[in-house]
């Protein structure tokens, strides 16, 4: 008798089909979110506040209740719903632009604050939704279209690195960055979401995951030729790790 | 016997779980979906595979909606 070792997540809507291009890694965020939110019995409880970008299509296909906030005020969504509602469990799931960019005082106000919510952030290292655009992610020397001979560090500045910004905070509880380019990778990323969701429900702060994710229609990639770049080119400044953990210290 | 169940309609045609199967079982095929896409399919003839659920861990699209083992 065969067991059944891989089902879609109970959280998903009944056929749900991504919008993201073909080989897209938001596709595997997604679905690392729902099987936690389905480990940890908090899908009836959850109320996701969304973002602006690819990353805002979640609740599609997610089966939860969701707050769209305006572009870059996820974190401060999530914030006043967390407070009016601190039985609730409040999460985030937000681009690079959105987070880092636009977002970056209320991303990291919230995690100075401590606010005990979560959030997830991914990082392709430029604008998806809107064409491919210099983001504050982009590495040093990367082609977009609105740099056109490549990052210049004189001209464009260097890449913010998320997750250390994040774990200097004293507010947060775990920062993590992780990688999706291989199958021991998206393990390792399920349970950095599992341990920022948990520290949520134990009330010990911000809890913080950076997703490494590919871009293949705007790097003119293949998909696999993306996660190759993830590799070589990626990881090298975006270094994966877990940057912070209160709950290994106790 | 360990197999895997393929929703054709939701395949993009990125073949990532093409490399990522270890016995090599899954290819693409003649078929086209509504997405206008050549789909993957599942040809495992000697009873190969092994119910790792690589492929469906990699697929970006939830095309492999499930995975037996056994």
């Amino acid at each position: 008798m065969a067991t059944q070792v891989f089902k879609i997540p109970d959280s998903f809507k009944k056929d749900a089909k991504y919008s993201f291009c073909p080989g897209c890694d938001h596709g595997v965020a997604v679905r690392l979110v729902g099987e936690v939110l389905d480990e940890l019995g908090v899908r009836e409880n959850t109320i996701l506040a969304a973002s602006i970008g690819c990353s805002v299509t979640i609740y599609d296909f997610l089966n939860i209740d969701a707050i769209e906030a305006p572009h870059g005020r996820a974190m401060a969504e999530a914030t006043g719903v967390k407070r009016a509602r601190p039985d609730k469990f409040v999460f985030t799931y937000q681009g690079d632009g959105d987070f880092a960019s636009i977002g970056l005082a209320e991303s990291l106000n919230a995690a100075l604050r401590g606010e005990n919510i979560s959030a997830i952030c991914i990082n392709n290292t430029t604008y998806g939704m809107t064409g491919g655009q210099l983001g504050p992610t982009t590495l040093v020397g990367q082609v977009t279209t609105t740099s056109p001979t490549g990052r210049n560090v004189e001209y464009y500045g260097y890449p913010i690195k998320i997750a250390e910004h994040i774990a200097l905070c004293d507010g947060t509880a775990f920062s993590a960055r992780v990688s999706l380019d291989t199958v021991a990778n998206i393990k390792k990323a399920k349970q950095a979401i599992k341990k920022a969701f948990e520290v949520q429900i134990k009330g010990l702060g911000l809890g913080f995951v950076e997703i490494l994710s590919t871009c293949p229609t705007n790097w003119k990639m293949t998909p696999e030729q993306a996660h190759e770049r993830v590799r070589n080119e990626m990881m090298k400044t975006f270094v994966p790790g877990i940057y912070k953990d209160v709950t290994s210290a106790v | 016997m360990s197999h895997i169940v393929i929703d054709k309609n939701k395949c993009k045609a990125c073949y990532l779980c093409i490399k990522e199967c270890p016995k090599k079982l899954i290819k693409i095929s003649t078929e086209t979906n509504n997405l206008g896409n050549r789909v993957v399919e599942f040809d495992d003839p000697k009873n190969e595979c092994l119910g790792c659920a690589m492929c469906a861990t990699r697929c970006p699209d939830l095309a492999i909606t499930e995975v037996y083992r056994g």
